[in-house]
């Protein structure tokens, strides 16, 4: 089981929200990714939230920085629009990229990339909220604009079009940490031979626990619960986590009543004690 | 100052190779990315990668007169390595979407994992993730103690069941035993995870991606190869 902490990133910045939206700084990414590394952590996903040409070069930088001292593979997404974008990211030295916008607008796209790249280096990311009926609707642009497409069909095509990964975020849960959507998880990792990513929504030990056994994830993606965890528990040792972000109210204890204090050795230790597999050295 | 230890990262057009580049300078090596015979001929390591589609690859591979190169770079004295697609490429045939002939620098073939399964059912192909590699022949019942097979290659010091980072489909069957340098389980099934034949080496997984411990299989590549330059 891979545990892959997903760090949403804005300019230089490590940000994180409540679904996709009041986005806080946090800090440097790379000292988040360095100590996750350390820690264990089984890949890295950046994700660049604002995804405008402004902020790509810096994005580029810090994929590049990342890559020459972090040897787990790195999935880069963000506003990647085509194969000259794809390859841009990768030649920086992320080993994966993942799409969405610019593939629910261009389907082909995942079609021409993974001919390009490799299935393997093609994830694309399905952000779905809930209907009333029950089905799920997939949304673009980090939450923004809804597209009328069913979030499990989509993932259906995406594979058929040659997509090697899913990661499935579930907006209405993403950085509550009230526990994973298991039923969206559930619908698409049933529904598709590749490994589905679930993310959006881990609060509680229990709630991984749940998303691989009830939701069939293949491995979970971790935001909220790893970043405040390193910045509460002093994890950046000097405390250097904490000079330049807005932690102030990590620190107060405001707004993350929901999460536990967990980090990745404690994940896994947890999971090995419930008969899930994990890398632990 | 000693001379730098040189690697040629064969570029066929096919997959991401900066990590591969990035993992052999950081552990001191020059790393260039490149489809110059020249240069491949003139490296102390040649490292053939790739992810991709096994025809795809093999047909790059004669475009570029790369076949005939490898085979005599794997002839000769020169150190090779596989990693990943790199290590079925250099299998005699596989059978992924098709058949095709490959190098021929091992005799077997490549297949696709068949169902596999564990308690909680058929998992999913591609594998992607980490699993563990041990050394071959381990469980064998021989009274006698084994030579440690891993003594001399890239793998030499890694505990016995280190994990490593793989994403395949497909795996190498070769008809020769004696060359299998590693294995690894994927459910139920065991297949071969490295190969071994004199100064050829070849990894299923990727060391690139594969944390400290695949660090240490290019530091210990780099310290075979300086051990021959001198």
């Amino acid at each position: 089981m891979r545990i892959i902490p997903r760090l949403d990133i804005k300019g230089p910045n490590l940000v994180k929200g409540i679904h996709f939206e009041g986005l806080r700084v946090l800090g440097k990414p790379e000292q988040f990714a360095r100590y996750y590394y350390e820690q264990g952590a089984d890949e890295l996903m950046y994700m660049d939230v604002v995804a405008s040409l402004y902020g790509r070069n810096s994005l580029l930088d810090i994929v590049e920085r990342t890559s020459r001292e972090i040897f787990i593979p790195l999935t880069v997404g963000g506003g990647l629009r085509s194969v000259d974008d794809i390859r841009a990211v990768l030649r920086a030295g992320a080993d994966k990229v993942s799409i969405n916008t610019a593939a629910i607008q261009r389907p082909q796209l995942i079609r021409e990339a993974s001919q390009c790249f490799g299935s393997s280096t093609i994830v694309v990311s399905i952000e779905a909220i809930r209907k009333p009926d029950g089905s799920y609707e997939a949304y673009v642009d980090y939450g923004r604009q809804r597209t009328g497409i069913d979030a499990v069909s989509w993932a259906l095509q995406a594979v058929e079009l040659g997509a090697g990964e899913l990661i499935v975020t579930s907006i209405n849960r993403e950085g509550t940490g009230r526990g994973f959507d298991l039923e969206l998880t559930r619908m698409i990792a049933t529904a598709v031979p590749v490994p589905v990513i679930a993310a959006g929504g881990a609060g509680q030990l229990d709630h991984i626990q749940a998303v691989i056994t009830e939701g069939k994830a293949d491995a979970v993606a971790i935001a909220s619960l790893l970043h405040y965890s390193a910045v509460r528990t002093g994890a950046g040792a000097g405390g250097e986590f904490h000079q330049e972000g807005n932690t102030e109210f990590l620190r107060n204890g405001q707004n993350s009543s929901m999460l536990q204090d967990v980090r990745l050795p404690e994940i896994k230790a947890f999971l090995q004690r419930h008969s899930i597999a994990c890398r632990t050295e | 100052m000693a001379a730098p230890l040189t690697v040629a990262v064969v570029d066929y057009g096919l997959g991401n190779l900066f990590s591969v580049q990035r993992a052999c300078e950081y552990v001191g090596m020059q790393a260039s990315i490149t489809a110059s015979h020249q240069v491949i001929q003139a490296a102390d390591a040649v490292i053939l990668p790739g992810v991709g589609a096994f025809g795809d690859a093999v047909t790059a591979l004669h475009r570029l007169g790369l076949v005939t190169l490898l085979r005599e770079i794997a002839a000769s004295d020169q150190i090779l390595i596989g990693v990943c697609l790199g290590l079925q490429l250099l299998m005699s045939e596989s059978y992924e979407f098709g058949h095709h002939q490959g190098l021929g620098i091992f005799a077997g073939s490549v297949v696709r994992f068949a169902q596999p399964h564990d308690p909680s059912g058929v998992l999913k192909v591609p594998q992607v993730g980490w699993n563990r590699i041990f050394k071959p022949n381990q469980a064998g019942g021989t009274q006698e103690p084994l030579r440690d097979p891993w003594v001399g290659s890239p793998l030499a010091g890694l505990p016995d069941g280190s994990f490593m980072y793989f994403v395949h489909s497909f795996y190498a069957k070769p008809d020769d035993a004696t060359v299998v340098l590693a294995t690894s389980r994927y459910g139920d099934v065991e297949f071969c995870s490295a190969l071994r034949r004199g100064n050829i080496f070849a990894f299923q997984f990727h060391p690139e991606r594969s944390g400290e411990r695949g660090i240490q299989i290019y530091r210990t590549l780099a310290g075979i190869i300086s051990e021959r330059k001198r």
